[in-house]
Formats: C-alpha cells, structure tokens, sequence
C-alpha cells in the first residue's frame, strides 16, 4: 500500500479526532487536512509522536488522538508502548507506518528490517486491540470499526517505502499549538454546554 | 535532602493535575503519597525521554502537568526536552533528583560523576533552576513555579541527593 492510499483512507473517515503526524506523515497530511485539529509535529524529536499524543489523550479523555507514527520511530522509542498499555487511554490510536527504512534520510534500512514483528511487540507491550492491514481495500473496509470502540488501539500498517525529503511546517510550531490549543478548549466547553 | 512530606506539601501547592514521572531512591519516596492525591495523576513512564512529550501533550491540552526525573534521566532525555521546551516553546515545570549531590560535597573527587554534568546540563539548554538541599529550601519551589507562570518560561528544580 501506498502512504497516500493510507492518507486518502484516514481523511475520509476522520470526524473531530486530534490527528498527530510524524516524518513522512508530517509531511504528506497537510495536504489532505491542515485545519486546527492537525498536529504536525514538525521539527520534532524522533520517537516522540505517542508520547506527544498520549499527552493530548489523558488531558481530553472525551477526544480520541490518532498518531501516525514511522517504524523507525516507534523503534526509536518502544517503551512508550508499555507506557501507553499501563495507562489505558481508551481515546488513543497508534498507527505504526511499516515501510523498513528511514524514508526521510533517503531511504536507509532498520535496524531488525523484515525481522521484526510490530503487531507481535504491541500484544507483548500490553495492547489489547491490535491489527495489522496490508492492503488498501482491506484498509477501507477495517478502518471504521478500528476508530469504533474503546482503546488504546495498534494498528500496524505496511506500506511501501518512498524516500522524500523531511516535512516542513507550513506554520510557526508555537502557531499550530495554540489552534489546537483553542480548539481543544473550545470542544470541551461545547460538550459542556451540550 | 528534602523529606518526602515537604516535598509533597510544595507540590500540592502547585496544584498541577498529573505527575509524569520515572522515580529514583529518593524522589522514589512520593510514590504514596501521590497515589493517593486525588487531584493529581500519577503517569508512570519508561523512559525519561517519555516524560517531556507527555508534558507538553497535557500542557496543549490544558492541564498542568509536574515531570520529576532523575539527574541522569535528564541526561538521557536531552533531545526531547530540546524539542519541547525550544521548538514547541512549551514551558514545563520539572524537578530532578541531583544524584550524589551531597557526597560531592563531602568529597569532592567522589566516583559518580553524575552529580558533576547536572547543573552544566541544565544551563547549556539554557534552563533557570533552583536548589533544594533540606526542609529549610522547600519554599524555593512553588517560588520556582510562580516565575514559570509568571514568565511562560520552564523551571526546574534541583534535588541534592546522598
């Protein structure tokens, strides 16, 4: 599967969840989505997109958080899965971006590539809902009822590896946190009010 | 050192909502006290590196979130608490047990160097601090906290540890 196969199929089942990009994500989300609710964490510390997102999780219990993150950085940092699994946060999904390279330095190999087994390290992490999609179609058709439910969820994703260059914001990081911010503040005083 | 019961008493004060943390021997001694905080989470983290994302996440999200590692969680943490504090530029607030902090003072050529790199670290990423030695320093803390609010600017404080 193509990351834009993947991108297309988020975008069109996407409502009002915190969308948390990374790498490659980061820098191929905007252009299906760029509003407030869009946190594209660049320039950004490698490995730290869940954490970042789970941050956004326990402080909106209300609000679900989907992260797009790379293989290589979930292995950069896989304790945060056990972090995640201890704490529960039913709001929280965890795509994992299987391509087996680091697409935004060109393209070179993982270290473990075509050895190690996402899906197989979330369930030992603790993850309770765990998945693995291969292709578009398959893709399409899992994705609603994946966002369904409570989680936290893993959903390992294998894509096709296209190095491209790193993502560049297209705003002020320091811009972007305070619209989602705002719109974080403004959705929770709504559902007050509701 | 600080006792646990005025340590947390000063961080109570601060009212943050969650302690994200990765606990040492002698920070490790709040465990009980913070479970049972009602107002206050307690996330338990693997990593300290963990610890400045999830801040900064909590901190978007409007909470007020306290990190408490050790001098040597610090360390390893460098390039996540750069990326928060001067990319992001979200202010966290943070304490870090100074391990070895008070052998050092007793002996200056003591063995564990962890105590000699802390307060470099901290003025290199260009973050003021204070020191907390004993009961008598506890006050600098919600001291500390009040400037961060005041000035939208991280502080963190600085443990002596045995």
């Amino acid at each position: 599967m193509e990351l834009a196969d993947f991108l297309s199929a988020l975008k069109e089942v996407r409502k009002d969840q915190v969308v948390v990009t990374t790498m490659a994500s980061a820098r191929e989300w905007p252009n299906y989505s760029d509003g407030p609710l869009d946190l594209n964490y660049a320039p950004s510390s490698m490995g730290q997109g869940p954490a970042l997102g789970l941050g956004i999780a326990l402080a909106r219990p209300e609000r679900q958080v989907i992260v797009l993150n790379g293989d290589g950085c979930t292995l950069m940092n896989l304790g945060v899965l056990v972090t995640i699994a201890g704490l529960r946060p039913v709001n929280l999904v965890l795509f994992n971006l299987e391509n087996g390279v680091y697409e935004v330095t060109g393209g070179q190999k993982l270290a473990g590539s075509g050895r190690v087994g996402f899906t197989g390290v979330a369930r030992s992490a603790g993850w309770e809902r765990v998945y693995e999609i291969k292709e578009a179609e398959e893709l399409r058709r899992e994705l609603p009822g994946i966002l369904r439910g409570n989680g936290p969820v893993f959903i390992n994703v294998k894509l096709v590896a296209r190095p491209g260059p790193s993502p560049k914001p297209r705003r002020p990081m320091p811009e972007t946190l305070r619209m989602l911010s705002e719109a974080l503040a403004a959705g929770s005083a709504g559902r007050q009010a509701r | 050192m600080i006792s646990p019961e005025k340590l947390f008493e000063q961080i109570a004060l601060c009212g943050f909502t969650h302690v994200v943390w990765v606990p040492d021997s002698a920070t490790g001694l709040l465990e009980r006290y913070l479970e049972s905080a009602p107002q206050c989470h307690l996330v338990r983290v693997c990593r300290e590196g963990e610890c400045f994302p999830i801040a900064a996440g909590l901190t978007i999200g409007g909470r007020k979130p306290l990190v408490i590692i050790q001098c040597t969680g610090l360390f390893e943490c460098g390039d996540a608490l750069r990326n928060v504090l001067h990319d992001l530029r979200l202010p966290v607030f943070f304490i870090v047990g100074c391990r070895s902090y008070e052998a050092w003072k007793a002996n200056p050529n003591h063995a564990d160097t962890a105590r000699l790199y802390t307060e470099p670290i901290l003025k290199a990423w260009d973050i003021p601090y204070v020191i907390v030695e004993n009961d008598a320093d506890a006050g600098k803390i919600v001291q500390a906290h009040g400037e961060m609010l005041a000035t939208n600017k991280t502080r963190a404080v600085l443990l002596a540890e045995p």
